[in-house]
């Protein structure tokens, strides 16, 4: 019995021995130690499902969609609506006709900003950001600035890791959007996402969520966030590279401009102009990546069926130990940025090991098998409001348990033996 | 395989802990000159006095890992006193001890200045590397090559904007 079939029989905890048996991956050597995987806020691992998935659509019905009549075609075709339809499901979304697939989070949001943004901003508009966005939700805003003049406004972090909302109001005062991320990829705080998406609305201002480190991790309902615009991207959800989506309400991507032109995305064209074909398919430019549509809807069947509650209480519980673990060996060494609190974060675990520079860390670390992420994480502002050049990160999902924690603890003081002065 | 023992050797580890030359000149005389490795962050600040065609005086500053932050202080202690002439000689060796094994292993080749590693002096045996050599070990660890190699192209900007 495969893990998604256990998953199946009840909303039980997870059990993380049959999770790690359907990944492949988990089974190689890396330096001759155990793989310890603890990268996956960048990017997840794949089920064996999902590689199945794939591997059986090409070698049955592979064919591009939406063109041909013949039968592998309709079926290709057919495999594309239906992971529109379950991935939209996934998340909860109203209605799957506003589900447009992307190639990933980056390009879902460009999209908003290049299409939304440029029909409806104009010099001196405001966007409020937030201080911990990923660059994917900040340089699209910033170029819109540079082309049109518009203020981008900034919720700031407060002491605690978390969003200072004190003077949210203010900040959303004539907005005409606001765009935040779900949670942290360096914190992994969690927004409150209803409540600044309440106070937008209040002000007049439409919503744009950052789901890239959410839905991988956390039961999402874009219905009850009542959130206009949400984005989230396929690799780090166990699905393949290559696709992503943005989901939007389908009144508003009609009133949208088309974003990339080309293919399929028209309903006719002429030498002297074209009209655009009906959402979401409109914003579907070219051929898609529809074999990774297909892993796509092999991973959220994947993830439903383990259970998303069950995948949450995994995290919290597995987060809250190593939160515990490495305080009680490294104690003032070992430097965590974010909330101590595990109810409020997601498992991305940021810190600084006693000024041993994350590089450093991470290639020690890299020795005993153990992946972790250094760097600025793509969150430049973020660090530089933090106050350091790079963090090492570790982040858990549904493959990880506590032996993989107490790997990173051991591995810390190996570091510190070849490092300390 | 490559061991960890190949990368930190005990001289890296000996600047990265008491780094040679480690602060700032005051600005004039000397040129500050900033570089900086968008994939990690590192950056490096360099200031850097020339006088009658030579190094007369050279520091650094800034953050980053040990293999940056020794490479920086091994380049400084190699290049201070030396002239203008024999510092490039010395940052084409270098630069071609770290360049060749990146192209071997399909890695992004670092940008080469038009005199670099296929120029003369890329392996110009006059040109001694000293303690430089125990930083060989970099280039079986591609990803860590742009560290090592951070100050040397920060150097060559240096001299390069110099005024004649
Ligand atoms: C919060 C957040 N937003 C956006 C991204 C960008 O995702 P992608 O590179 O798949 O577009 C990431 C991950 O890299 C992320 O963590």
């Amino acid at each position: 019995m495969t893990a998604v079939e256990a998953g199946r029989k009840a909303a039980t905890p997870l059990d993380v021995a049959r999770v790690q048996a359907d990944f492949p991956i988990l089974a190689r050597r890396v330096h001759g130690q155990r793989l310890v995987y603890l990268d996956s806020a960048a990017s997840s691992q794949k089920p064996r499902a999902v590689l199945d998935a794939m591997a059986r659509f090409y070698e049955t019905s592979n064919a591009n969609i939406h063109r041909g009549t013949y039968q592998l075609a309709v079926e290709s075709t057919e495999a594309y609506e239906a992971a529109r339809r379950a991935v939209a499901r996934f998340v909860g979304a109203p209605d799957p006709r506003g589900l447009v697939f992307t190639k990933n989070v980056t390009e879902a949001i460009n999209l908003v900003a290049a299409s939304w943004g440029g029909a409806n901003l104009k010099a001196g508009d405001a966007v409020v950001l937030t201080e911990v966005e990923h660059h994917a939700n900040l340089v699209p805003w910033l170029m819109l600035k540079d082309k049109l003049g518009i203020e981008l406004r900034f919720v700031p972090m407060g002491e605690d890791y978390t969003l200072d909302l004190t003077h949210l109001d203010r900040l959303l005062d004539g907005a005409k959007l606001m765009a935040f991320t779900a949670m942290s990829n360096v914190l992994g705080t969690l927004t409150p996402i209803r409540r600044i998406t309440d106070a937008a609305h209040a002000a007049g201002a439409l919503v744009l969520v950052d789901g890239a480190q959410l839905v991988p991790h956390v039961p999402t309902d874009i219905a009850a966030l009542d959130v206009d615009f949400f984005g989230f991207t396929g690799h780090k959800m166990c699905g393949p590279t290559g696709i992503g989506a943005m989901w939007a309400r389908p009144e508003l991507l009609e009133a949208m401009p088309p974003f990339l032109g080309g293919g399929e995305m028209i309903r006719d064209v002429r030498l002297d102009g074209f009209t655009t074909a009906e959402v979401p398919t409109k914003f579907e430019a070219g051929t898609m990546p529809f074999a990774e549509a297909v892993g796509l809807h092999a991973a959220v069947e994947y993830l439903g069926a383990l259970g998303m509650d069950a995948v949450r209480e995994h995290e919290v519980s597995l987060t809250a130990y190593a939160l515990r673990a490495l305080k009680e060996r490294h104690g003032d060494d070992i430097t965590i940025y974010g909330p101590s609190e595990p109810a409020m974060r997601g498992g991305a675990l940021s810190f600084t090991y006693k000024g041993i520079h994350p590089h450093d860390v991470s290639q020690v670390l890299d020795q005993k098998g153990i992946c972790v992420r250094a760097g600025h994480h793509c969150a430049k502002p973020l660090l530089r409001r933090l106050g350091v050049g790079a963090t090492t990160r570790a982040s858990f999902y549904v493959y990880n348990d506590e032996s993989d924690v107490d790997a990173l603890v051991e591995g810390l003081s190996d570091a510190d033996d070849l490092f300390s002065l | 395989m490559a061991g960890l023992e190949d990368l930190y050797r005990e001289i890296i580890l000996d600047h990265y802990r008491s780094p040679r030359n480690r602060g700032e000149l005051p600005t004039p005389p000397a040129q500050r000159v900033e570089g900086f490795n968008p994939l990690c962050g590192d950056e490096v600040v360099l200031f850097v006095d020339l006088h009658d065609g030579t190094v007369a005086d050279i520091k650094v500053s800034g953050q980053g890992c040990s293999i940056s932050q020794s490479s920086g202080s091994m380049m400084t202690a190699a290049v201070k006193g030396k002239s203008v002439a024999e510092a490039r000689a010395l940052i084409r060796r270098f630069k071609g001890l770290m360049s060749i094994h990146e192209q071997a292993l399909g890695g992004e080749a670092d940008q080469l200045d038009e005199d670099g590693a296929d120029g003369a002096g890329a392996d110009d045996p006059d040109v001694k590397l000293g303690d430089l050599e125990a930083l060989q070990g970099v280039v079986k660890f591609p990803v860590r090559i742009k560290c090592a190699t951070l100050s040397w192209n920060t150097l060559t900007q240096a001299l390069d904007e110099a005024p004649a």
